[in-house]
């Protein structure tokens, strides 16, 4: 077993994501059925081979380092759930 | 060309010939469409209906036509998945936490297609985040399939994640409409439903203004009718463009001229690791078939050898996760999106907007992904996974060394019912067997309709071309679909 409760719980906080205890039983089974069926890549031999970091060969492109958009802090709340004036609210951070 | 009846038996290239000879008005044209989709809700295709939007559109166009300017999708009908960022128009990727997003600005697709003179008839329903084979994980509720299996009347999935789009071409609910595919969501969905669709090569188009699943494997690509259809639409799709820096700086073919360039004299790549066990026997016959087809239209068969394409997917199902759940951090809660209500403290609205929002293989996919790339387990799955990556894409770059494209299967069967797969994601993972390969390779992927299985529904087969060859795909993917000859059609059951 790959994962465990306290395993599941540990990657849901690192991944914000409240999980409340009656899901983690069927989480545990499920990861580990997806991580038992990944393990298949053991049986690969990878040794020398350089990991793939972009499937097009391309340069990077670079831009000007300018200003080219921006200006526009109406539009950036119009979709925020709570905002005041140009500021996004949230619960209070340091006590 | 005689204009049929009912308008929206047109093909996009039909409606644009007939569009732009003055035979029919694309008031009418997109009148029609809508109409059809009223009458066609139950399938849940649409996700939202833009008709005032449409008609506004169309007049635009009219105009534009009787100025003699018309430009090259001049007054045609479309549907666009709820991915793609449209400026004012809800965009919720079929996700709870995007519910009520109304997006400031055009993804560069969809734009290209407005500039070309397309019009919007709506948004499509898809998986949420384009996370599914089925579409049955749209917080909008599934789309479903208008086929049926021969004498049933059990309800099927179109296919997913693109399912809507399937579903909405394959009913004539749009002439044609906008897919993407991270692991098969334009292919799969298309080979199921009984339609044409290709992903092209990455970097083709933009991905700027598309929600982000997976960014080293999202592509967008047009879904239609036929062949010709996603010829034309992929033209105007594809662009370079400065917000995109993975987007390719290639000039843009004109697709519709390779389309009917025959295979004559074309080496078609035939590997023997597609031939997977449990697949049902219907499958392979049917790629031996089209095989044949192709010979006998002069093209020259060839085997080749892909040896690492059975790990494909446990690849994908690794780094498609990890990617996911980098670009899914940003939905927190706090600049757009859902936010949970009688919050305390900062960490508590994070946790439970993102558990709110997010739907169950959405939360999989992020849990899988921090685990494979938290310390400690980096290297041996993500990693390992992305040297894997590497050999796979090695060995497509050597099959074509002796061929000019690739024939296999597009799904292992048809469209299968709902909730089949429901509680164990690897077997539905197993529905992009076929199709993963290519996104984790970047290349070309394109599934005509080739023949009904022995129950009556679709079944696809698919080209694979090398990085920026989508013509020679275009080429064999018409000779394929003029010899399989695929007349067959759902029966309209749901405007009984």
């Amino acid at each position: 077993m790959a994962v465990d409760t306290k395993t599941v719980r540990r990657i849901a906080k690192l991944s914000k994501l409240a999980l409340d205890e009656t899901r983690e039983a069927p989480m545990v089974k499920q990861l580990n059925g997806i991580l038992e069926w990944v393990e298949q890549l053991k049986e690969v031999d990878v040794e020398g081979v350089q990991p793939m970091t972009s499937v097009v060969e391309q340069r990077l492109k670079m831009r000007d380092d300018v200003v080219a958009d921006g200006d526009k802090a109406d539009e950036l709340m119009v979709n925020a759930p709570g905002g005041e004036d140009h500021f996004f609210v949230v619960p209070k951070v340091v006590e | 060309m005689a204009l049929p009846s009912d308008l929206t038996e047109l093909t996009l290239a039909q409606a644009r010939d007939a569009v732009r000879s003055k035979q029919v008005s694309s008031r009418e044209l997109t009148a029609a469409f809508l109409k059809r989709m009223e009458a066609a809700r139950v399938l849940n295709s649409y996700v939202l209906e833009t008709p005032d939007a449409a008609l506004k559109m169309a007049d635009a166009a009219d105009k534009r036509i009787a100025s003699g300017e018309a430009r090259a999708l001049e007054g045609l009908p479309l549907g666009i998945k709820d991915l793609y960022a449209t400026k004012g128009v809800r965009t919720t990727a079929c996700s709870k936490i995007l519910e009520n997003f109304v997006p400031p600005y055009e993804s560069t697709v969809t734009q290209n297609l407005w500039n070309a003179g397309a019009v919007m008839l709506g948004k499509l329903n898809m998986d949420e985040f384009a996370m599914g084979s089925s579409t049955e994980t749209s917080c909008w509720g599934p789309t479903v399939s208008p086929w049926r299996a021969k004498d049933s009347t059990a309800k099927i999935v179109p296919g997913g994640s693109s399912g809507g789009s399937a579903a909405a071409i394959a009913a004539h609910l749009c002439l044609a409409a906008t897919g993407t595919d991270t692991g098969g969501s334009i292919r799969q969905p298309c080979a199921v439903s009984g339609i044409a669709g290709i992903k092209p090569t990455y970097g083709r188009c933009s991905r700027w203004g598309i929600v982000a699943y997976a960014s080293s494997l999202d592509q967008a690509g047009p879904m239609g009718r036929d062949v010709r259809d996603c010829a034309i639409l992929l033209k105007e799709m594809a662009s370079v463009d400065a917000k995109d820096s993975t987007s390719v700086d290639l000039p843009v073919p004109d697709y519709e001229a390779a389309v009917d360039k025959g295979v004559k004299g074309l080496r078609i790549g035939i590997p023997k690791e597609y031939r997977v066990d449990g697949a049902p026997p219907e499958i392979d016959a049917l790629w031996s078939k089209g095989a044949e087809w192709l010979k006998s239209q002069g093209a020259e068969i060839v085997e080749v050898s892909l040896p690492h394409t059975k790990y494909a997917l446990a690849t994908y199902y690794i780094i498609a996760p990890a990617e996911a759940s980098s670009n899914l951090a940003r939905y927190d809660g706090v600049r757009y999106g859902r936010r949970a209500e009688g919050i305390h403290d900062i960490a508590e609205l994070y946790e439970k907007s993102r558990a709110e929002g997010f739907g169950k293989e959405v939360q999989r996919r992020i849990l899988i992904g921090t685990y494979v790339l938290s310390s400690g387990y980096y290297d041996a799955y993500y990693l390992r996974a992305q040297k894997v990556r590497t050999l796979i894409a090695r060995d497509f770059a050597r099959a074509f060394e002796k061929c000019d494209v690739l024939l296999v299967p597009a799904t292992p069967g048809p469209a299968f019912p709902f909730g089949q797969n429901e509680d164990d994601p690897v077997a539905m993972y197993l529905n992009d067997v076929f199709t993963v390969t290519v996104n984790l390779a970047g290349l070309p992927g394109m599934t005509v309709p080739a023949g009904l299985s022995a129950n009556g529904l679709p079944l696809g087969l698919q080209f694979i071309g090398k990085a920026f060859d989508e013509e020679t795909v275009f080429r064999a993917g018409r000779a394929l679909e003029v010899a399989a000859n695929f007349t067959a059609k759902p029966t309209e059951w749901w405007k009984e």
